[in-house]
């Protein structure tokens, strides 16, 4: 193991790249912002590759550890470490913080250094969320990475981004606040915020339901989980397409690592006694989304709920409390990191050019670009879980789990192959086939170099995990089994 | 790795090595090159099966991993190939049809702008199959499954700009997940009870897993098996175009006839029957799940061969066709008789690809009209195309001593062996299906190649693509669409003599299938085997010849001699043909109840769950009530007397109310 400060480094160097890039100052200096902008998320991407090089598999514990004093009145520490649970996660925000910047190259001509700063400053402090080890390190930089995403929709959102901010943040703020006195109370209990001894901690059935519930307003919302998901639609149809990658592809899934890290270690016996209470909702979210999704005209709003819908299997997943089924959770938010951003870039490109986002406004786009259109068929057979895509692997495992739990949970999980196929791809042939529909779509070029190489490092990317996950699971096996034998054993 | 597993895995990457070069350079390279390399891709996959097909005949059978493609947890999935002998029947029959369809592309397809695109589309189809057929474990298998669902996506819609073509796409891609969803989630219950996905690991547990019962519903309990077996055969109905999941193949006519040749009669639609042979030790301890695949079958053979009687597009005739004949392998499954079923398979891919690319040819011929009332006498100009379609009609009504003849007697002898429920059933569907086929068949022939020539009164009008030039009279077609006819036309005529006395003696499958001792009908068969020619000649005494040759007399009175009859038939019955002219209902119905249902349910979901009752009551909700109870307060101080006075009275009333009461 070298002896760098890797954690340290895949925080800090996106922060520090995104306030370089915010020093460049107005628009004259576009050009240096983007160059710097890349130069930064490549930076950031290269310095987090040695966690999954460097890494053990054969450890369930944290790696790649730093801990010092912070505040030491409340002993507050800086305590930074991943396992297998946590590490693709950060990985995964890297790779994505490259697209993000690459998408919003030419597309974004105002305010180009704070719209960069604003998503390398994001990259860094969700990468803290993914590796903080300390209760009010993980809280700061939870609240933190909201900031920039609601600069990021308020500056370069559409009409009714008010609306849409306001409306996230009034789901939000109940659920942080929540949050906050949990781990406060949790505090008051151990004499620390250290997640690792809150793991440790006994509590009785009631402590556990009311800690569950408090975590469970915070991290619902970000999955986010059936009913509290309708600032999603909103947040997505008003974000610019760096917004909505970031949201879909990172941003729901730490509150499914909350659930991971938080909810299920900390209160076991809360967690497998609301265990069918979750799942409902999450089968609900599978089997009603994906209903709802089919009757969208709006192509964002769908691929929003398509998202929900997806999110449903990952929380499904977890608590149906096997490894079929956490590991498929896993990989599936994994592998929804890269369809939903492959998504949302697609219609990007589509937004870019025609500045609608109504499928009714589309029809015959294979004619004009055929290149686009071969990659939004390969991402809308992902998103429909076809296998050899990523899509399917992590379908396939939940599925596999919940059966071993109840057939019916796998049965209406399974509608999902029916109805995200319906969904999707009811979507691809209004857009991509048919005749030219009209006069803007005749004159539709298809995708330039630099759409190219986004979106073929997104296809590369999931047809890779399509056709061999191995890599994806080895690294996860001894986290999620040290987990599931840890939420095994009754803290009562 | 030895050099036998070296040409295994050379099978399915050559064909898939020509996808990727047409697919992703075809505008590179350029046409020629893209159909060579796709064809050489073929070739090369065909001749190593005839090798390996060689080596397995010597006694090589071959279970093995290629590389592991996801653990989880302890469980271990890999990508392998089982190569036995049913495999290498398979291997040769996708990679033969494939490689002559390829060719006829050549010509089929040579004015079309997505030439590149359709070579790469049919290469990457045969890599599907062959990756489906050649699996050792059941993920492979789904994954070959959805792969050969995806091709078949791709080419229904090929024509993109038709709308048509991109109804029938998505609608067979729905209607085939609607089979997967059954099918992954027996797979599902095979993991959650065998603890394996590998075949030989779940064969060698089956028998123990006999008196296993689940409860599902309540404290109801069902046999495993039986369920297992139920949820895979969904898969099959879709795939294999099963009743009630039919719907989709005769929509899928709208590609272009290559691929209706390949995949929607020879090769993918026979995934279903193929997976069942597969599990023949599953299902063999099923006798429920057994009845249901016969009944089902016998229903599809029956049924959708009524359909094929009153249509008038030349290939819809043959689609119609298809799936009754799938509903005969179907059936024979359901008796136990798995090699009769693959036989059946094996003959069917030969003739029914003979048939759809000989429709083709006279499509071309006719300029791309497909309507056979505007045919008529085309043997004269396509002469070719002529005599092996008469081969491939004459093999599908099961003439004696052509192919379809040996397969389609020993699934008659088969189900009548069977004492199944439903074998009753499923023996009079069988026989009288044979008199439907045998008159629907010669009514399209007689149409195309006999009688007057009506055609000079329809060319010009053809519908289709644009592509080929109009007008004039029909031509025969060029070398590379009739020399994979001709070569289609042989296996349609000599397949059965030669392959029906290895298969009948049961020998020939070994262990790559297994039939349960009380399911005798094969084994029986076997000993009643008189001799290929013997079986041909002794046919001439049988109830299925005479209703063959009724079948091909009426149709011949009808379309030839007397051709007002079916005219007044017609009229007469306009109920019955209302019913058959909308295929019993089933587009509408599903089109009304599933489609139309799941839009209007998703539509109130969202307008009463989302919309009205989370967002407007909840969330905005809040907002509002404040709102709501300041402005009702301000109601109450509007500064008019009578309003203060009217509020006092009703006060007073309501106070007078309850004291008088209380």
């Amino acid at each position: 193991m070298s002896g760098l400060p890797l954690l340290s480094l895949v925080i800090w160097v996106p922060i520090a790249a995104g306030v370089a890039v915010l020093a460049t100052g107005s628009d004259r200096n576009a050009g240096l912002a983007r160059v710097l902008a890349l130069i930064g998320a490549v930076a950031g991407l290269v310095v987090s590759l040695p966690l999954y090089t460097q890494f053990d598999a054969q450890q369930a514990g944290m790696q790649f550890v730093e801990i010092s004093p912070w505040i030491e009145t409340f002993k507050v520490t800086y305590h930074l470490g991943v396992d297998g649970i946590s590490m693709l996660f950060i990985l995964l925000t890297s790779f994505t913080t490259v697209l993000v910047v690459l998408a919003g190259w030419q597309v974004i001509e105002k305010r180009v250094a704070q719209y960069m700063a604003a998503f390398l400053i994001m990259s860094g402090l969700m990468n803290g969320v993914f590796a903080a080890l300390d209760g009010i390190l993980f809280y700061v930089f939870w609240e933190a990475m909201l900031i920039p995403m609601f600069l990021a929709i308020g500056v370069w959102g559409g009409p009714n981004r008010v609306y849409a901010a306001v409306k996230f943040f009034l789901y939000t703020l109940i659920g942080s606040l929540l949050m906050l006195v949990a781990l406060i109370y949790l505090y008051s209990k151990s004499g620390t915020f250290e997640i690792l001894d809150f793991h440790r901690l006994p509590l009785s059935m009631t402590e556990q339901v009311l800690i569950f519930f408090a975590f469970f307003m915070a991290f619902a919302v970000k999955v986010p989980m059936w009913p509290v998901h309708t600032w999603l639609p909103d947040a997505h149809v008003e974000a610019p397409t760096g917004g909505s990658v970031v949201l879909a592809a990172i941003m729901l899934k730490v509150g499914a690592y909350g659930f991971l890290r938080f909810s299920l270690p900390i209160a076991p016996d809360a967690s497998h006694a609301l265990s069918g209470f979750i799942i409902t909702l999450s089968l609900i979210a599978v089997v009603y989304i994906g209903l709802v999704a089919l009757v969208q005209a709006d192509m964002k709003k769908l691929i929003a709920y398509s998202s929900i819908s997806h999110m449903g299997f990952v929380t499904l997943g977890i608590f149906i409390f096997n490894t079929y089924g956490l590991e498929g959770a896993l990989v599936q938010m994994v592998s929804h990191g890269f369809i939903s951003a492959a998504m949302f870039l697609c219609v990007g490109v589509l937004y870019d050019r025609m500045h609608s986002r109504q499928i009714a406004d589309y029809g015959g786009v294979a004619n004009r670009m055929p290149i686009f259109a071969a990659f939004f068929m390969l991402f809308a057979m992902a998103n429909s879980g076809l296998p050899a895509t990523s899509g399917f692997v992590g379908e396939f495992m939940v599925i596999m789990g919940s059966i071993k739990a109840n057939f019916w949970y796998a049965f209406l999980a399974a509608s999902t192959l029916i109805f995200g196929a319906a969904y999707t791809l009811w979507m691809v042939k209004r857009v991509v086939f048919g005749a030219v529909a009209n006069s803007h779509v005749e004159q539709l070029n298809d995708v330039s170099p630099r759409e190219f190489l986004v979106l073929g490092l997104l296809a590369v990317a999931v047809l890779g995990m399509g056709l061999y996950p191995l890599p994806f699971t080895e690294v996860m096996h001894q986290s999620v089994s040290n987990l599931l034998s840890h939420v095994a054993q009754s803290k009562i | 790795m030895t050099e036998m597993q070296k040409l295994y895995l050379l099978v399915p990457l050559a064909p898939l090595a020509g996808a990727a070069i047409a697919g992703l350079f075809g505008w590179l390279v350029g046409r020629a090159v893209s159909h060579w390399v796709t064809i050489i891709g073929v070739a090369v996959s065909f001749f190593a099966s005839v090798l390996i097909f060689q080596d397995v005949m010597a006694g090589h059978t071959y279970n093995g991993s290629v590389y592991t493609w996801l653990t989880m947890g302890d469980t271990r999935l890999e990508i392998g190939f089982l190569i036995d002998r049913l495999t290498t029947l398979m291997m040769l029959v996708v990679t033969f049809v494939s490689l002559m369809v390829h060719i006829y592309t050549i010509g089929y397809m040579q004015e079309d702008p997505g030439y590149q695109r359709f070579f790469s589309y049919i290469s990457l189809f045969t890599f599907s199959m062959l990756m489906l057929v050649m699996s050792n474990n059941f993920v492979q298998l789904f994954f070959g499954w959805e792969a050969v669902g995806l091709v078949s996506y791709l080419l229904i819609g090929f024509w993109f700009t038709r709308e048509s073509a991109i109804y029938a796409n998505l609608k067979a891609f729905l209607v085939n997940r609607v089979g997967d969803f059954g099918f992954l989630l027996g797979i599902g219950l095979v993991l959650a009870y065998f603890g394996s996905l590998d075949y030989a690991t779940v064969f060698a547990r089956a028998p123990e897993m006999a008196n296993h019962t689940i409860s599902l519903i309540g404290g109801q309990t069902w046999p495993l098996l039986t369920v297992i077996c139920i949820l895979l055969f969904v898969g099959a109905m879709g795939k294999s175009a099963q009743f009630p999941l039919h719907v989709w193949l005769p929509d899928s006519m709208e590609g272009p006839t290559p691929i209706s040749a390949l995949i929607h009669a020879a090769t993918m639609v026979t995934a279903g029957i193929f997976m069942v042979a597969r599990m023949s030790p599953l299902f063999e301890l099923s006798e429920t799940a057994l009845s249901v695949v016969m009944v089902i079958g016998a229903i599809t053979a029956l049924f959708m061969g009524f359909l094929g009687v009153i249509q008038n597009d030349i290939k819809r005739v043959v689609a119609y066709s298809t799936l009754s004949q799938l509903g005969y392998m179907t059936v024979a499954l359901g008796a136990s008789a798995y090699p009769v079923a693959i036989f059946h398979l094996m003959t069917h891919a030969f003739f029914k690809a003979l048939l759809f690319l000989a429709a083709g040819s006279v499509i071309i011929g006719m300029h791309h009209d497909q309507d056979i009332r505007h045919m008529g006498g085309l043997r004269k100009y396509m002469p070719i195309t002529w005599i092996t379609s008469l081969i491939g009609s004459l093999a599908l009504i099961g003439t004696p001593f052509l192919a379809g003849f040996y397969s389609k007697d020993s699934i008659i002898e088969a189900v009548g062996l069977s004492h199944l429920p439903g074998s009753g059933f499923a023996y009079f569907a069988v026989v009288a299906g044979v008199f439907v086929t045998a008159f629907y068949s010669f009514r399209m022939y007689f149409l195309v190649f006999h009688g007057p020539e009506r055609f000079r009164e329809h060319l010009g009008h053809g519908h289709g693509h644009d592509g080929h030039g109009h007008g004039g009279e029909p031509h025969e077609s060029p070398f590379v669409v009739t020399f994979p006819l001709v070569m289609l036309a042989i296996p349609s005529a000599l397949i059965g003599y030669i392959a029906i006395e290895p298969l009948m003696l049961g020998d020939y499958f070994q262990n790559a299938i297994h039939i349960a001792g009380s399911h005798p009908a094969v084994e029986e068969l076997g000993k009643e085997f008189p001799g290929a020619a013997a079986m041909a000649l002794h046919a001439v005494t049988t109830l299925p010849f005479w209703l063959a040759a009724a079948g091909v007399g009426l149709s011949w009175f009808f379309y030839l001699k007397r051709t007002d009859i079916p005219e007044k038939i017609r009229a007469r019955f306009s109920v019955i043909y209302a019913i058959l002219d909308r295929k019993y209902g089933f587009d509408e119905f599903n089109d009304w109840f599933f489609a139309g249902g799941a839009r209007m349910l998703g539509r109130s979901l969202w307008k009463g769950g989302d919309v009205a009752v989370i967002d407007n009551f909840f969330v905005n909700g809040t907002a509002r009530l404040v709102g709501r109870i300041s402005s009702l307060v301000r109601h109450f101080q509007s500064g008019y007397i009578f309003h203060y006075a009217f509020a006092m009275i009703i006060g007073v009333f309501v106070l007078m109310t309850l004291f008088v009461k209380g």
